[in-house]
């Protein structure tokens, strides 16, 4: 098969890298290669994150190039603007709709783009925003929103959201398995 | 079985599975999951030093007493073992010895990015360069046999892209544990003059045997393709060419140190162009060019700086690139910053209200480098803050200003090597007040355990410092204790730092909220209160954000309840009494 780029984003503690790891699992057990790669070390400090997975019968590089992501997830709507050129032409995107400042809007240096979701849709038409603060919430746990992200894009893989599921019971912690869950499903139906 | 691993993992995996039996580094982004992993795997005996010339000298001793051992640290860290690596290439090994090497091409989490290359060649010792995690899983069997055959230490670099990136890994067969016996061998291991001598001219004869193995290795490997375009390559720009060019023909070197000139002749002559694809330094150019070799594409198409990719590649070699895209200008940036609820945040806003000259070190705190706190004005590297303020009150006090210079260190960096300086600070009478952040962990790399939380590697019980009585057992007379969470009482306490003549330390002992996870009442905003001053915005915490105006009034303060930590700061900053503990 030819490579599958997925593009993961977000703001450092979000869980991006989990995240990414479950999609990386997920494709190791439909018997695919892959190579996931992201930058941390400063990742948990409130920056800006970007995680890359491929999927494919062989895969070299471990990076993204810009233009060639099938998927892009965005946790956060500004880190969906600042890496929607990593899309390729007709490439989907999904994206958390509650927005995170970042430190120089926090100290009145920069303002948060009012107009996000308009200057999203506007790069990317048809992309999909959704509440996944509301739904990890909802599933009991505010911070299960990389599961929300995951969900949303589950059916879009080229893995069966069955082998998805396995793989999230196998990364969560005993008691986080029913939240972890739920929600990935709240994620898949929003 | 396989697995999905990183390159630092897989490092760790292949360690316990090669008969390893010692461990030691210091912690360095890209590096520190490799340690952290061979504890997790509990298979090997593996520990913290205290920086990376303890953690060489250690593996160093534990390889003379007969046991297989690595080291890891960062690219820099290796700057700080370089004395004890150029003599180590003299000793040789007893039991074989690797120093695993991240370098960070593009400083992703670094204050340079040095090429280690060049200390293989410096040190004229093998050097394996892995362009995937089965490949850092396999080249550490292959670097302790190289190590064992040769009598030589072995480098094994790598880079952000090969110690964080994941790939599949196939384990191998595990080799058994064998301790050999520890020899009193005083020619080997005592590096007098005429020892020294006699080791020189075995590195030159070592280097040459090292050369013809490198000819015949499978470590190096010509794959023929299309001869139009030949690369030679390794790591992970290997990886990126073969994006670039799946159809070319390669020359992938896994033994990147000494270099196979036969081989490369050989090569060199199959294909019609011949390219080097190289991170960084132009290091198999030079010496490839040296041999007499036409080379075609090289540093004068593909950056110095930075890491590569598929398209760098293809621009370099003529192509148009894969795809071209650009980013949306003008979006807000989104820095690292301190976490919310961190007490350096409380530090940072006063020094940058009394706006002294800070000398700063390599930590989270590096960050007050930053606007809005802009209260930073050096950095240079691990444990220079106390030693370079010494040196600038030093010529203040010659030039005669009256300005006293302030080091702001962490815990981790103090014991690495802030120590000394602090030593130097007090016997050469220095005149420098020196604030230690000590929040029990190793907070930049990811919480790692030193000295000062009382815990080893293992997360076991050990032997604590306490810092306090460090500093003044060096001869510091005046020290005190900050709380950096009360803005009154730090500015108070730097303010009598300052005016005190002589050495003078402070030491914030508020644990890192991240590493143990502390969780306070949220704050929130009293809006009949708030007058949009925005003073609590200095203390520059992303909980905070401005409301959208209401009938074109100013904009109101709002704090983010999911975020804030409830440290309090940006309550102390509001004139107004406006913020305060959520109810």
């Amino acid at each position: 098969m030819d490579i599958f780029n997925i593009v993961i984003t977000g703001v450092g503690g979000q869980g991006v890298l989990l995240a990414s790891k479950v999609l990386a699992e997920s494709a190791l057990a439909s018997g695919m290669d892959v190579k996931q790669n992201e930058v941390h070390g400063m990742a948990q400090r409130g920056g800006s994150v970007i995680s890359f997975v491929r999927i494919g019968t062989e895969v070299f590089s471990p990076v993204v190039i810009p233009g060639t992501a099938d998927i892009l997830i965005s946790f956060e709507p500004l880190e969906a603007l600042r890496y929607v050129h990593y899309l390729k032409p007709g490439g989907m995107l999904v994206y958390n709709k509650v927005t995170i400042n970042p430190s120089t809007v926090a100290t009145g240096s920069a303002v948060y783009p009012a107009d996000v979701e308009e200057q999203i849709e506007h790069a990317c038409p048809g992309a999909r925003g959704i509440d996944a603060l509301a739904i990890a919430k909802e599933a009991g746990n505010a911070k299960a929103v990389n599961m929300v992200m995951v969900g949303a894009v589950m059916k879009k893989l080229p893995i069966n959201a069955d082998v998805v599921e396995g793989v999230v019971r196998t990364v969560s912690k005993e008691k986080g398995i029913d939240v972890n869950l739920r929600a990935l499903n709240g994620g898949a139906v929003a | 079985m396989k697995k999905i691993i990183s390159g630092n993992e897989a490092i760790a995996l292949s360690f316990g599975d090669s008969g390893g039996v010692f461990a030691s580094g210091y912690p360095g982004t890209p590096s520190t999951e490799t340690l952290e992993e061979v504890a997790r795997l509990g298979v090997v005996y593996c520990e913290w030093a205290p920086n990376e010339k303890v953690a060489l000298e250690s593996a160093i001793g534990a390889s003379i007493a007969g046991g297989r051992t690595l080291a890891t640290m960062k690219h820099v860290g290796v700057n700080v073992a370089a004395d004890a690596l150029l003599t180590l290439n003299h000793t040789g090994v007893n039991a074989g010895l690797i120093l695993m090497v991240a370098d960070d091409p593009g400083m992703h989490s670094s204050q340079n990015e040095q090429d280690s290359r060049n200390y293989a060649k410096f040190a004229k010792i093998p050097m394996l360069d892995p362009a995937n995690s089965q490949e850092s899983y396999d080249f550490v069997r292959d670097g302790f046999e190289i190590s064992e055959q040769f009598d030589t230490p072995v480098m094994l670099r790598t880079t952000t892209r090969i110690s964080h990136a994941k790939g599949v890994v196939i384990q191998k067969e595990k080799i058994a544990q064998k301790i050999g016996p520890w020899v009193k061998d005083v020619p080997k291991y005592v590096m007098l003059p005429n020892y020294g001598k006699i080791k020189h001219v075995e590195i030159e004869a070592r280097l040459l045997k090292l050369q013809e193995f490198a000819e015949t290795t499978p470590l190096n490997r010509i794959e023929m393709g299309d001869k139009a375009l030949g690369i030679i390559t390794s790591g992970v720009a290997y990886q990126h060419v073969k994006e670039a060019y799946p159809n070319a023909s390669i020359l992938k070197l896994g033994l990147v140190h000494p270099l196979p000139e036969r081989k490369i002749r050989a090569f060199a002559g199959m294909v019609e162009r011949l390219m080097i694809v190289e991170e960084l330094d132009a290091i198999f150019e030079e010496q490839i060019r040296a041999m007499g070799i036409r080379v075609d594409i090289g540093k004068d198409k593909i950056p110095l700086c930075g890491e590569v990719n598929a398209d760098i590649i293809r621009a370099a070699a003529g192509d148009p690139p894969g795809a071209v895209t650009a980013p949306i200008a003008a979006l807000p940036q989104r820095p690292p910053i301190f976490c919310p609820g961190c007490a350096h945040r409380g530090l940072f806003t006063i020094l940058s209200k009394l706006k002294v000259f800070v000398s700063g070190d390599i930590g989270c705190y590096t960050l007050g480098a930053l606007p809005p706190m802009s209260a930073m004005h050096s950095t240079i590297c691990m444990g220079a803050s106390i030693s370079a303020a010494h040196g600038m009150a030093k010529v203040n006090e010659i030039a005669g200003r009256k300005e006293k210079p302030v080091a702001v260190i962490g815990d981790s960096t103090f014991f690495h090597s802030g120590m000394t300086g602090l030593l130097s600070l007090a016997y050469n009478k220095g005149n420098a007040l020196v604030i230690i952040m000590d929040n029990r962990t190793t907070g930049m790399t990811g919480g790692q355990e030193n000295p000062g939380s009382g815990l080893d590697l293992q997360g076991q019980m050990s032997q604590q410092v306490d810092i306090v009585a460090l500093v003044k057992v060096l001869g510091i007379e005046n020290v005190a204790e900050l709380n950096a969470y009360n803005l009154e009482e730090t500015e108070a306490a730097i303010k009598k730092g300052l005016e005190t003549p002589g050495p003078y330390v402070l030491v914030d002992k508020n644990p890192c909220i991240l590493r143990y996870r502390i969780r306070n009442p949220v704050f929130s905003v009293d809006l009949e209160k708030c007058t949009g001053c925005r003073a609590c915005l200095k203390a520059a915490c992303v909980s905070l954000g401005l409301k959208p105006a209401v009938d074109g009034k100013r904009q109101k303060v709002q704090i983010d309840p999911n975020i804030c930590d409830g440290c309090g700061v940006c309550g102390q900053l509001c004139k107004f009494d406006a913020i305060a503990v959520a109810r």
